[in-house]
């Protein structure tokens, strides 16, 4: 039975009053909504299903939204190419004949390099994969600024993955679904990347503001900074590697110091996303929560260091005493014993498990 | 007169097809171009339903209508669950409540009104954002998408002339 025929039928409620109501109920919806989201804390876990579901709906209607416009892009190009071809031909011989030069320096650069490292026995960090995706979506508002990119899980992406372009850092995944991964830009107002002033080495951090040019902010040191630096990753906290491009160092309008990321200089289209896990995601964390030390099987310390004679019948007073400034100041814990072997010989009282934890001391003290 | 003037309206046509609309709207716009190193524009097409929405008359679907509009904007974006929604409810409970002084006003005034409530819907999405994320957002940013809104008016002032009168019960 409809509803109108029922008893309730002649009753009026007025519109006004149940649109108010309905809006009420909708706005409640909304404050919960954001309230429960947790997407500034950039976690695998604050990426739901929901979101996951609308980029992989999202990807290949983007897809084809854009196709057009790269169509035109690339035929623009073959175009300018066909009608600029001896311009272009005499500005990439002059491009080349500096870059010769900069290959034979880098080249020596490298060979030295290698000697160094061979000499200090370095161990460089291991090649990062990288996979290639091309962008199907940008958002660029002033609360967001994200890029959907057409690679996901399936090319072995993950969560915190850095990503780039040709020329310099781009941002994070913070989204992966089959088919596609959503990139958190450096300019996105959640987003914080540790970076370092490459002539200076001072430390600060990358806050974007949805603006173009993020800012630098907790920046260290005296004088660090002039305009024009350029601005690198510094690798902390394990997030990205170190030494990725980022940008230059200029200072803005409202006299803090701000970025003009070198990302921006090139095409949008494509990035490339480094399959980087940090050393955080590498480590055994159940090898690390072992709670019994490995045994001490080093040489006596005491028999390394203090070789010079020992008084021939230590006291047992003298476990007590405090080793002289003059010698050689042994690690906490470690008391002298005379240098012979003597399997009677007292024990320190109460030996400091701290001491088996450390390395073996070196004589000088710090 | 045609017995279709005095049915009521039907939600899908004043609804249901400018909030399809808007979705395509926003994802041609989220498409990655750039023209001579220049990226399009983002504005907020949910603006125009938000207007235009309040302007035909009360509802009670046009609130959730609108809060699933907010919700795609977040999730396609990629910003905070609930932002857009809650700004484009703010922005329409604005127009509810001033309606009466709005309506028969010329068309400048119109654009007028439009462009002080894509400022009301900004500065709300400005302080939720602070909120949310603890930080401030770049305020030539939030201007720049302000500016690229106020000027979709005559799509909201096309919405608003095709429904307002399609209602008897609202004439």
């Amino acid at each position: 039975m409809p509803f109108r025929e029922g008893p309730l039928g002649d009753l009026k409620v007025p519109l006004t009053w149940t649109a108010a109501v309905a809006l009420i109920v909708a706005a409640v919806i909304a404050v919960a909504f954001l309230l429960a989201d947790r997407r500034e804390t950039l976690q695998e876990q604050a990426y739901g299903v929901t979101r996951q579901t609308v980029d992989v709906v999202a990807k290949p209607v983007s897809g084809a939204i854009a196709a057009p416009g790269r169509w035109t892009g690339l035929g623009l190009d073959f175009v300018r190419s066909y009608f600029f071809t001896a311009s272009e031909n005499r500005r990439l011989k002059s491009e080349l004949a500096e870059m010769r030069q900069w290959r034979d320096r880098a080249l020596d650069l490298q060979d030295q390099n290698e000697r160094f490292k061979s000499l200090l026995g370095l161990r460089t960090d291991p090649p990062i994969p990288m996979a290639s995706a091309r962008v199907v979506a940008d958002s660029r508002g002033p609360f967001a600024n994200t890029r959907l990119a057409d690679a996901g899980s399936e090319r072995g992406i993950e969560v915190g993955n850095p990503v780039l372009n040709e020329r310099g850092l781009v941002g994070r995944v913070v989204g992966v679904s089959r088919g596609a991964s959503r990139v958190l830009l450096l300019t996105d107002i959640a987003s914080r990347t540790p970076v370092m002033i490459d002539r200076t080495n001072a430390r600060a951090i990358l806050t974007g503001d949805g603006g173009p040019n993020p800012k630098l902010e907790y920046l260290r040191g005296v004088d660090p900074i002039q305009q024009g630096d350029r601005v690198v990753t510094s690798g902390d906290g394990g997030v990205v590697p170190r030494g990725l491009p980022v940008g230059a160092a200029v200072k803005g309008l409202d006299g803090r110091w701000r970025v003009v990321l070198f990302a921006d200089q090139s095409s949008i289209d494509y990035i490339r996303i480094l399959l980087f896990k940090d050393f955080a995601q590498l480590a055994d964390e159940k090898q690390l929560e072992a709670k019994t030390l490995p045994p001490v099987t080093t040489e006596d310390p005491q028999t390394s260091i203090l070789s010079a004679p020992t008084p021939p019948a230590p006291k047992p007073a003298a476990t007590t005493t405090p080793p002289s400034a003059a010698t050689a100041t042994p690690p906490a814990g470690a008391q002298p014993k005379p240098a012979t072997p003597k399997p009677a010989a007292p024990k320190p009282a109460q030996p400091k498990p701290a001491t088996a934890a450390t390395p073996v001391p070196t004589g000088s003290p710090r | 007169m045609s017995m279709s003037g005095g049915r009521a309206l039907n939600p899908a046509r004043w609804l249901g097809v400018p909030m399809l609309l808007c979705i395509f709207a926003t994802m041609l716009f989220a498409a990655p171009i750039r023209i001579w190193g220049l990226q399009l524009p983002e504005p907020v097409f949910a603006m125009v339903p938000a207007f235009a929405w309040a302007m035909i008359r009360p509802s009670i679907l046009a609130p959730f209508a609108l809060l699933i509009l907010g919700l795609f904007l977040d999730i396609f974006w990629g910003g905070p669950t609930g932002l857009w929604g809650l700004s484009l409810l703010v922005a329409y409970a604005m127009v509810l409540i001033l309606r009466n002084a709005m309506t028969g006003q010329s068309r400048p005034m119109m654009w007028a009104w439009f462009a002080g409530v894509t400022a009301v819907a900004m500065i709300a999405g400005f302080l939720f954002t602070m909120l949310d994320s603890l930080a401030m957002p770049s305020l030539l940013a939030v201007f720049w998408q302000f500016l690229v809104t106020a000027l979709l008016f005559p799509f909201a002032h096309r919405l608003v002339d095709r429904f307002e009168d399609a209602d008897v019960r609202f004439r």
